[in-house]
């Protein structure tokens, strides 16, 4: 083996070592810390992106969870529900709620990846990097949030079949609704996942949890036919301003398909921008509780 | 010269910050009273890792050695940042882990032990992805996975699914992937750990090509006796306490002694005769080998044992001498074999 008959790297002065501490010199100031701490942001959400192109079948299979509940569910409903109690046909009704659907599952799968990157070792990989944590999760929530809206914005093509009319102003708002819903749930679920070690912990979570969640958002029924002890639960859920938010952007520019029902405060509807307030300030807060856990040193 | 980023040199370097000279023959890696302890959830405190100090130098292949769980993994941690050491210093590529860990991580790489990759991305992407995460430019980042991918011979297969790839090209890929942002010093945890022989063997060649070629540092982990035997020097380390360091030679050497074996055709007599020319704090056996005994410089007593042996009317059928192993040195530190299993020589 040549190794031992090699001279020692001293014994020839500044050779290519030197050269290479000089490299890593130049480097340490340069490119700019923030430009840096972009460029990693902007390599999760390519991640993301990237992942999102090369999974097309199972991301196929996700669109069409919320399509069958809005032609199945909304169709065989439709009829017994009458449209005098909703203000709107009862597919229409649904609508806002599919497309909270829609943006919820690949905003919920950024906790689950979260965990299985933690279980498959990519996790370390991410960390090892000269980045800091909160742009790694930080990251991980803006790359959920745009794969969760491009899929959103997918199912927004319905829109004509359920008798909404193509706005640009409107999807637009949709749209902005999207990204703030899609936005508050990953960082949801990146709080609840960023304590766990085993994804069978968080599946069980989410099971227990997602159920009452989305029954209590106003997707599938107005929340004022809920009984009275529930409209409490209803006012502190996430996914219920989500879904009012969708279907007062909705009310805002068709007025004839405005529905009934929604989150309310002692019997009052809270405007528009403070419930979207709400569901950002509730999405910033998650997304700060995650990182002061996911930046604890070891 | 892909590896290095010597080839861009930013004008910064022409004025360099006041207390940023490189103090031209830093070592690479110095580590003084590294100590890493966890505390138990009942109180109890396990020492990982219990006072190293290391030195490795700038373009040198260092081995550390050691069983598992004998503090090899803890310590990497420390030296590439990801844990605080519980005491004591370190510097790796100029930079202290204690308070410029950030620097350190930049400028070190890491192949883990298991490590891993997105398997539905392509080679390329995943190459892609790393390197903007350490902050390389987009057009940096393209020219560096093509080198990088050049290097790992994978450049035909860099439109393929990672898990469309041979374990021994994942491996490889994943040594590319650690060098895309052209570490000062790479730190390899088990690099040749769960590949067949054929693919160790590749391995070896890529990181003997990086020394040889481009003058990294490498700092290798390993519990494969062979593998440390081809580094320049090693460590060996065992329940978190260096035992020995040095050159493979030099750390052998220490402890002196080759095995002499004879096969004769009176082997009883032979040890008389033997007894006579030998130290007499030589001890001698024969056992189903034959006589055997270890002296300084084995091969040099062969010609000299067999004479004397001839003369008195013993037939010398076979003789050889061994130099010892690094299992042997790892035993005569700690008592114990490393490979129980011959892994090793």
């Amino acid at each position: 083996m040549t190794t031992l008959t090699r001279p020692e790297p001293d014994g020839n002065g500044t050779g290519a070592p030197a050269r290479l501490a000089a490299g890593a010199r130049a480097g340490a100031e340069r490119p700019p810390r923030l430009r840096r701490e972009l460029r990693a942001l902007h390599a999760l959400v390519h991640r993301d992106l990237l992942r999102l192109a090369c999974q097309r079948t199972p991301t196929a299979l996700m669109l069409l969870h919320p399509v069958l509940y809005l032609f199945i569910l909304g169709g065989g409903l439709a009829t017994l529900i009458p449209t005098a109690s909703l203000g709107v046909g009862y597919r229409t009704y649904l609508f806002p709620g599919m497309l909270m659907m829609t943006v919820q599952t690949p905003a919920i799968m950024v906790g689950i990846r979260l965990i299985t990157d933690r279980q498959s070792g990519y996790l370390r990989e991410l960390l090892m990097a000269p980045v800091g944590r909160a742009t790694l999760l930080l990251g991980g929530c803006a790359g959920g949030t745009l794969v969760a809206t491009v899929q959103g914005a997918v199912l927004l093509g319905l829109a004509g079949a359920v008798g909404i009319p193509y706005d640009p102003v409107l999807f637009a708002l949709l749209l902005g609704g999207m990204v703030l819903a899609s936005f508050t749930i990953t960082a949801l679920s990146l709080a609840l996942a960023v304590g766990l070690s085993r994804p069978e912990t968080f599946h069980t979570l989410l099971g227990l949890v997602m159920m009452p969640l989305l029954f209590l958002s106003g997707g599938f029924f107005p929340l004022a036919s809920l009984p009275g002890w529930a409209q409490p639960l209803a006012a502190v859920n996430p996914l219920a301003y989500g879904v009012d938010v969708l279907r007062r952007s909705i009310a805002l520019r068709a007025p004839g398909q405005a529905a009934a029902g929604g989150v309310e405060w002692a019997g009052r509807q809270p405007p528009l921008f403070l419930e979207a307030g709400l569901l950002l300030t509730a999405g910033v807060l998650a997304l700060l509780w995650a990182t002061r856990r996911f930046s604890r040193p070891e | 010269m892909p590896l290095h980023t010597g080839d861009h040199a930013s004008p910064r370097t022409a004025a360099p910050h006041p207390g940023d000279t490189p103090p031209a023959p830093a070592p690479a890696i110095s580590t003084r009273g590294l100590v890493k302890s966890y505390r138990g959830p009942d109180g109890t405190t396990t020492h990982a890792v219990r006072g190293l100090d290391l030195d490795v130098r700038q373009g040198e292949t260092f081995a550390f050695l050691g069983p598992n769980g004998a503090g090899k993994s803890t310590t990497i941690a420390m030296l590439c940042a990801l844990t605080r050491p519980t005491s004591g210093h370190a510097t790796v590529a100029g930079a202290d882990v204690l308070t410029e860990p950030d620097r350190v991580r930049r400028r070190v790489g890491l192949l883990f032990q298991h490590s891993a990759l997105d398997p539905d991305l392509t080679a390329e992407q995943n190459l892609r992805v790393h390197a903007r995460l350490y902050g390389l430019g987009r057009a940096e980042a393209r020219r560096r996975t093509a080198e990088v991918l050049d290097l790992a011979d994978l450049t035909d297969r860099r439109r393929s699914p990672v898990r469309t790839l041979s374990g021994g090209m994942r491996r490889r890929l994943e040594l590319a992937r650690q060098l895309l942002h052209s570490p000062g010093v790479l730190f390899l945890d088990e690099p040749t750990t769960g590949l067949d022989p054929h693919a160790r063997a590749r391995v070896r060649e890529h990181l003997r090509d990086l020394r040889d070629r481009h003058g990294s540092t490498l700092f290798v982990t390993t519990h494969y006796l062979d593998e440390a035997e081809h580094c320049d020097r090693l460590a060996i380390i065992d329940g978190g306490r260096l035992v020995a360091q040095g050159t493979p030679h030099e750390v052998k050497a220490a402890i002196g002694d080759d095995r002499v074996v004879l096969r004769t055709s009176d082997d009883e007599a032979a040890r008389r005769v033997v007894g006579t020319l030998t130290p007499p704090d030589r001890s001698l056996t024969v056992d189903a080998d034959g006589l055997w005994l270890r002296v300084p410089d084995g091969s040099a007593w062969i010609p000299r044992l067999c004479a004397a042996l001839g003369a008195h009317g013993i037939a010398v059928h076979a003789a050889s001498a061994t130099p010892p192993t690094l299992d042997d040195v790892f035993f005569h530190h700690t008592g114990r074999s490393m490979a129980p299993d011959g892994g090793g020589r």
